[in-house]
């Protein structure tokens, strides 16, 4: 079983792969969107190199739920509503929603997700030490 | 000028990987269009040959059913210019591949000298997004045999490739035109 640490590494290599950023850049806290310029494509090509990483199937709408953000269902006037937030916890336990609750966009969404969530999504499909 | 940027399948492997060939030549049009005097084939050129041979190589995991698009050029790294006259010999490797779209890694060579490589990512574009075929498919599998892709194609236990059965339904009907 890989430490935490050894997830952390083969997620920035292909963090640094995919996005054309330093090593330096992806740290924990790094947000894909914001802090590393990830675009739409590029989260197609992230979950392809996880899966080769890691040798895991990736399911992308568990990393991206675009189906949840673009469901008429649960988005109303940009915003994400009480039910689509409750699915969207359900979807993604790794990652801390609790700051996009109090405003929860659309349009912010993509701007949540952190590398370190990224750790906790591998840990939760590989099971990670320490 | 026909977009056809490899000459020739050399080796095709479902699932894993391919090789082929691109002989460089003068007649091309592009050639020496874009540094007027001195010829050389830009590697935008290169990589137009590696989005062919990745994209037929994710393609055939569906039968060649799927519609796919090269989404994303990466790590794209080129050592000189190909000129006429050259013979570039790329190598292409299925890295990720997943049903809506697949990874692959891209190497040319001139000589033993690694000329270029890339990495390119294409995405499936699915039917409720664009109903229709990216190619006639009696059309596509002229294409296919130009490349001599049967000619030299095993599938995952090494046994010759099968042209799949719609595309030899379309290729029939054509001809009984």
């Amino acid at each position: 079983m890989p430490t935490k640490q050894e997830v952390f590494e083969k997620i920035q290599t292909a963090l640094v792969d995919a996005l054309g950023v330093d090593d330096d850049e992806v740290t924990p806290e790094a947000t894909l969107v914001g802090d590393l310029g990830a675009e739409s494509i590029d989260f197609l090509d992230i979950v392809f190199r996880l899966e080769k990483a890691f040798g895991i199937e990736i399911p992308r709408a568990e990393l991206f739920p675009e189906d949840i953000l673009t469901n008429a269902e649960y988005v109303e006037n940009g915003r994400v509503t009480a039910t689509g937030v409750a699915e969207l916890k359900k979807r993604m336990p790794f990652a801390d929603l609790s700051n996009f609750e109090t405003n929860p966009l659309v349009q912010e969404f993509g701007n949540l997700l952190t590398v370190n969530d990224m750790c906790r999504y591998v840990c939760s499909k590989i099971g990670c030490e320490g | 000028m026909r977009w056809l940027w490899i000459d020739q399948f050399t080796e095709f492997e479902s699932g894993r990987r391919a090789s082929a060939v691109k002989c460089v030549s003068l007649v091309e049009e592009y050639i020496d269009g874009y540094f007027v005097g001195h010829p050389v084939m830009t590697p935008s050129f290169v990589i137009e040959g590696f989005a062919q041979m990745g994209g037929l190589l994710i393609g055939q995991l569906s039968d060649f059913r799927a519609n796919l698009v090269l989404a994303k050029v990466s790590r794209s790294r080129f050592n000189e210019y190909a000129r006429p006259g050259d013979q570039l010999r790329y190598e292409v490797q299925l890295e990720s591949y997943q049903p809506d779209g697949g990874l692959v890694s891209a190497k040319s060579y001139l000589g033993d000298r690694l000329q270029g490589e890339a990495e390119l990512t294409f995405a499936q574009v699915s039917r409720d997004m664009v109903d229709l075929d990216f190619f006639e498919p009696a059309e596509f599998l002229r294409m296919l045999r130009v490349f001599r892709l049967f000619d030299v194609g095993v599938d995952a236990n090494g046994q010759p490739l099968a042209i799949p059965a719609h595309l030899l339904a379309a290729d029939e009907a054509a001809q009984a035109k």
